[in-house]
């Protein structure tokens, strides 16, 4: 049974996956990007790691929510009434990512992996939140950290304002370096 | 679920978002791509946990993939937010400045 569910999820998850890049809607490509990660969350789930399954749920359907704002913000085609294609170079896309892909799977197939050490503790939840609160607490404040200078940085990025504040219309009273109008 | 069989799955989702981002002209559309591959990288962890070394340290590495994908895609769309704001682009054909 669970192999049979590992394996539905994992065809879903790369067959959502090619979704995105193959239909004509940008909502969607959206979705269908959030159904690829939520098979993923659900191969989490089968492999025992609760806690990284219900994140990755979690944060990407939020996550995805604002991609769909965006791409209704930014396409021409959000709604798919048209074909349309944005894509340049696909043939040599195609070749690269064939490839790598055939490679990898003959590297993951010939390789001799290494046996198992140890077994999953019996709450690999409980596991990992004693780590984050012990050995590991560094990498939890640098996570944390990142997520700070992230928020500053696209705030700072995505605001219309000069140096010195708001800039005021389309730039003419602002002299920021990131001001100005579009177009 | 053998750990081939978690690879496998992750290399094929790498690769589909490989393809994305090598292909795809639209900024949001290669960030999607690149998301992908990220997904693939925290499937390939999962296998690596469960098959190979199921201790504490794996899941700490997984945990750090999944807030980089988060933190990539906040970053993604205020470098495109100030792109758009600034030269009305939205396409990476558009935006070349530093195309040698």
């Amino acid at each position: 049974m669970q192999t049979f569910a590992f394996w539905a999820l994992a065809a879903a998850a790369v067959g959502t996956g090619v979704a995105v890049f193959a239909v004509d809607s940008m909502a969607r490509a959206t979705f269908s990007l959030l159904a690829s990660f939520l098979c993923v969350a659900g191969l989490l789930l089968l492999a025992g790691l609760q806690y990284l399954g219900a994140l990755v749920v979690l944060m990407m359907v939020m996550e995805m929510l604002v991609m769909a704002v965006f791409m209704i913000m930014y396409m021409m085609n959000p709604a798919g009434l048209m074909p349309m294609t944005m894509v340049h170079n696909r043939r040599g896309a195609l070749l690269v990512s064939g490839g790598l892909f055939a490679v990898m799977a003959a590297g993951i197939l010939l390789v001799r992996w290494p046996e198992r050490r140890g077994r999953p503790p019996a709450d690999p939840t409980a596991d990992l939140g004693m780590a984050l609160m012990g050995p590991k607490m560094l990498v939890m404040m640098v996570i944390g950290i990142a997520i700070l200078a992230t928020m500053i940085a696209s705030v700072v990025l995505a605001v219309r304002g000069g140096r010195y504040g708001r800039a005021e219309g389309d730039g003419a009273g602002g002299d920021g370096a990131n001001g100005g109008g579009a177009g | 679920m053998s750990l081939e069989a978690f690879l496998l799955v992750a290399a094929a989702l790498f690769c589909v978002g490989l393809f994305g981002a090598l292909s795809q002209q639209s900024i949001v559309m290669l960030m999607m791509g690149l998301e992908l591959m990220i997904n693939g990288v925290v499937v390939a962890g999962a296998g690596f946990w469960l098959r190979v070394a199921p201790n504490a340290d794996g899941q700490v590495l997984l945990l750090v993939a999944i807030t980089v994908m988060a933190l990539e895609m906040a970053m993604g769309f205020a470098v495109v937010t100030a792109l758009f704001r600034a030269r009305d682009v939205d396409m990476t054909d558009d935006a070349g400045d530093l195309k040698g």
